[in-house]
């Protein structure tokens, strides 16, 4: 009976650290939801990969990716949003500690690195349109400008959420709430920088190579 | 009361997976970091120094690469593993990995042989259909 009654608390006592870890990081379902809706994400992109991939030499007597790629540019893009992503995973273990000074700083850090990924990519977008190369001149833009257009919409997205939490982390400090939110945020960032990972192999240097 | 006090070494004993799992997850987060860079800048310097005079296997180890710079982001950065959340993430997670090589890898494998066998059409003979 009292090995019994010893059973019982160990196993109350294996679960107990679990739950606590859960209530830890913010509530486990919610992350559980945000990682299902970031692989409903990924199969958006992965559609927009595989239509990329299908048109990728359907040039319709237009510029191929050899005359249109800025190599240095795509390189110094690719390692600013590497660079953000780095920057987000120093915020996490202040934000775990409660100290909200060092998480907004890491965390307006990881903005302006994004934006600055954002204004460079508006900046190709820009130029390539000024040299006819635009979204409707073949197949193969269009599919690159879709592609490349709804990473940097995500991205986009993840720089108003980074606002929005450098706002919060303002009014309201690190509460349970908060750290959920970032932590979210921090998914969804390292994310992009997986799908940037598909763009600049399969797209960039692909297409240069080819 | 007093039996709590039995259990009291088992409690610590729990307590060090814990803070050594944060421990971990800083190491591999770091690993994540220098493994990152280094799978970013060869595939970059391959091509932009032509480094091999064979495009194709550029290519082959350029794709390689990719691959295994998005499993070392995916455990490193978001800290995918058999444990969390029960598993269920890394169930999720497979599940879209397959969906996501047998969209892509299809599509471009069907559509290059149906471009393959298309008949060539000469522009005269889409005259009459304007």
């Amino acid at each position: 009976m009292t090995d019994r009654m010893g059973d019982i608390r160990e196993t109350d006592i294996r679960w107990h650290p679990t739950e606590m870890e859960e209530h830890d990081h913010g509530g486990g379902a919610t992350v559980l939801g945000f990682w299902i809706y970031l692989m409903s994400d990924a199969l958006i992109f992965a559609s927009l990969f595989a239509m990329f991939g299908v048109v990728s030499s359907s040039y319709a007597g237009g510029p191929g990716p050899r005359q249109l790629f800025d190599l240095p540019l795509v390189a110094l893009n690719t390692a600013l949003l590497l660079a953000s992503s780095i920057t987000f995973g120093q915020a996490i273990p202040h934000m775990e500690a409660g100290r909200v000074g060092p998480t907004r700083t890491w965390l307006a850090v990881t903005g302006l690195l994004g934006a600055a990924f954002v204004g460079i990519e508006f900046y190709e977008f820009a130029h390539l349109v000024q040299e006819g190369a635009g979204p409707q001149r073949s197949a193969f833009l269009s599919a690159f400008f879709t592609l490349v257009g709804t990473h940097g919409a995500h991205v986009t997205v993840g720089l108003i959420w980074i606002a929005t939490m450098l706002v919060q982390l303002g009014q309201h400090g690190l509460t349970g709430e908060m750290k959920r939110r970032i932590i979210c945020l921090s998914m969804f960032w390292h994310f992009l920088d997986i799908i940037w990972i598909g763009v600049f192999n399969f797209v960039y240097l692909f297409g240069v190579i080819r | 009361m007093s039996t709590h006090s039995l259990h009291t070494p088992r409690d610590t004993d729990i307590g060090t997976p814990g803070s050594a799992h944060g421990h971990d997850s800083r190491r591999s987060y770091r690993i994540g970091v220098a493994l990152s860079i280094l799978l970013t800048v060869v595939p970059f310097w391959l091509v932009m120094s032509k480094a091999l005079p064979n495009p194709t296997a550029t290519a082959a180890i350029i794709f390689v690469l990719a691959m295994i710079q998005i499993v070392v982001h995916v455990v490193s950065f978001l800290h995918l593993d058999t444990r969390s959340e029960g598993g269920w993430t890394l169930l999720a997670f497979l599940f879209t990995a397959v969906i996501v090589v047998l969209t892509i890898a299809g599509s471009v494998w069907v559509m290059y042989h149906l471009n393959a066998n298309m008949m060539p059409m000469p522009d005269a003979a889409m005259g009459p259909m304007h």
